[in-house]
């Protein structure tokens, strides 16, 4: 984990592991690299509605052509910390 | 990988359902009678869920309009109207259809489908905003895929959401164009038009209400939600269809923008299409008068709603959030609901089953078009034969809960 995940985005990553955590697949822990469709039992319908409640979380709207673009929760991470601090 | 491979889990529910006997994707209607009878496994069947809100497909004087045009006019166009010419009826539909609604412009398209995703796509561009009910029809969200607008979904029917989203975008450029339904197609719901439309205006975007349920249903003109909500003359752009309460096939985008004619000559959807053959245009011309003329349809439709969704209701069933032309019954799984679709077609009645991922929430419907044709005593059978079933798959109790219903 970088410094910079750990001062700014460790909230994000939190708020994401917890919504997350229902679909696990055994005893495989959710991690960065967790690819939210393949690697969990969860269909995209859940996957929009736990966007929703992340985009509510952090009053941000991530755009659906840039859903459609997300695999890991790395990525999804990213895209909420982006879209919250602009470059 | 095989062509078809990525689609394996679909083939296989379906094979699953056709060994089973049940198809509800396949129904073969052998012979329509009326707007509320078919012949289906060669039985006369009770036809809850064809959109023909107002039954006008048999309507006589709609027939002999679409005969007439096929005798003066022959059988089709064979071409689009940019490049193989308009004829003079599509022309006068388009004006009939700005005057019923009270707006400068319109466009007619060769199916509703087409004039959502060719309207939409054409108006939004890179750096623009789309912004859409997260409950939007797939049209909808095929348009998404034509643009290279930002795609924003907001909670379905929420306002609050909405508020919230059109203010994260804050001032940055670009239009801004929200799209909603006015009485959507699932649960037969109506969009909260007018705080919807405060919000959009009040963040300076514009507002697009496709009206495809509720043309002839809503409204007390029929001019549909945004007529029955007071927005007519804040509305940006209705678009429409003619395959429903119209009768026929086909759409249309009315709108007061002055540039709204450039859409002929940039949507491809529009462009690059045959146009409507002389008899569609003709019955749906004839149809239009109907609606102004005979508003007792409109009456008689919504008695039929509250028929069913009464019916429906004290006999324990959850059904959709209020009373609309689509009267939904939830049911709890997919098999239960297969089980149910196939009972109901076997005892002559048709309608429609929904499942994920076409339904809100992953819910499974038994989704009823309500036919302003149907009578009391057709509803009434489809709501006894509906709850014998019901009690014997167990989806209702054995007795019903008259006292608790609608609870």
């Amino acid at each position: 984990m970088t410094n910079d995940r750990a001062t700014g985005q460790d909230d994000i990553f939190a708020e994401i592991t917890k919504r997350l955590e229902p679909f696990r697949k055994g005893e495989t822990p959710i991690t960065l690299d967790t690819d939210i469709t393949r690697d969990l039992n969860i269909d995209s319908l859940a996957v929009m509605d736990m966007i929703m409640e992340l985009e509510d979380r952090f009053d941000v709207s991530i755009p659906l052509n840039v859903v459609a673009e997300i695999k890991t929760v790395r990525e999804l991470a990213d895209t909420i910390g982006s879209i919250r601090r602009p470059a | 990988m095989g062509l078809f491979d990525r689609h394996a889990a679909l083939a296989e529910r379906y094979r699953t359902a056709r060994q089973a006997g049940i198809d509800p994707v396949g129904v073969e209607m052998q012979r329509v009678l009326s707007p509320t009878e078919a012949i289906i496994n060669g039985k006369r069947t009770i036809l809850v869920g064809t959109n023909n809100y107002l039954g006008l497909t048999f309507d006589k004087s709609c027939i002999d309009a679409a005969v007439a045009a096929t005798i003066a006019e022959g059988t089709g166009t064979t071409g689009s109207r940019i490049a193989n010419g308009s004829y003079s009826e599509h022309e006068a539909l388009e004006r009939e259809l700005a005057q019923f609604f009270g707006f400068r412009h319109c466009m007619v398209f060769s199916t509703g489908f087409q004039a959502n995703v060719g309207t939409i796509a054409t108006l939004v561009g890179e750096g623009d905003y789309l912004v859409i009910d997260a409950d939007s029809h797939a049209s909808i969200y095929d348009a998404c895929k034509m643009t290279a607008a930002t795609i924003i979904r907001f909670r379905h029917n929420d306002p609050t959401d909405l508020d919230k989203r059109l203010r994260r975008l804050g001032d940055a450029p670009g239009n801004k164009l929200v799209v909603v339904e006015g009485v959507y197609s699932m649960l037969g719901d109506k969009a909260p038009l007018k705080e919807i439309c405060a919000v959009t205006k009040k963040h300076g975007a514009y507002l697009l209400v496709d009206e495809a349920h509720s043309l002839g249903v809503c409204g007390e003109k029929g001019r549909g939600m945004v007529e029955e909500d007071g927005i007519l003359d804040q509305v940006d752009f209705i678009v429409g269809t003619f395959s429903k309460t119209l009768g026929a096939v086909g759409g249309y985008a009315v709108s007061n923008h002055p540039d709204f004619d450039l859409l002929r000559v940039t949507t491809r959807p529009y462009m690059f299409t045959a146009s409507l053959p002389p008899s569609i245009i003709a019955s749906v011309r004839q149809a239009l008068r109907v609606v102004q003329a005979r508003p007792e349809l409109r009456q008689k439709l919504w008695h039929n709603v509250n028929t069913l969704y009464d019916g429906f209701a004290n006999a324990g069933f959850t059904l959709g959030p209020e009373k609309g032309p689509v009267v939904a019954v939830h049911l709890p799984d997919v098999d239960t609901g297969l089980a149910v679709w196939k009972a109901l077609l076997d005892n002559g009645i048709y309608v429609n089953l929904a499942v994920p991922p076409a339904t809100p929430n992953s819910t499974v419907l038994l989704r009823c078009s309500i036919c302003a044709a149907h009578s009391d005593e057709q509803l009434a059978h489809v709501v006894d034969v509906l709850s014998g079933i019901a009690q014997e798959l167990g989806v209702l109790p054995r007795e019903p809960l008259r006292a608790a219903a609608a609870g």
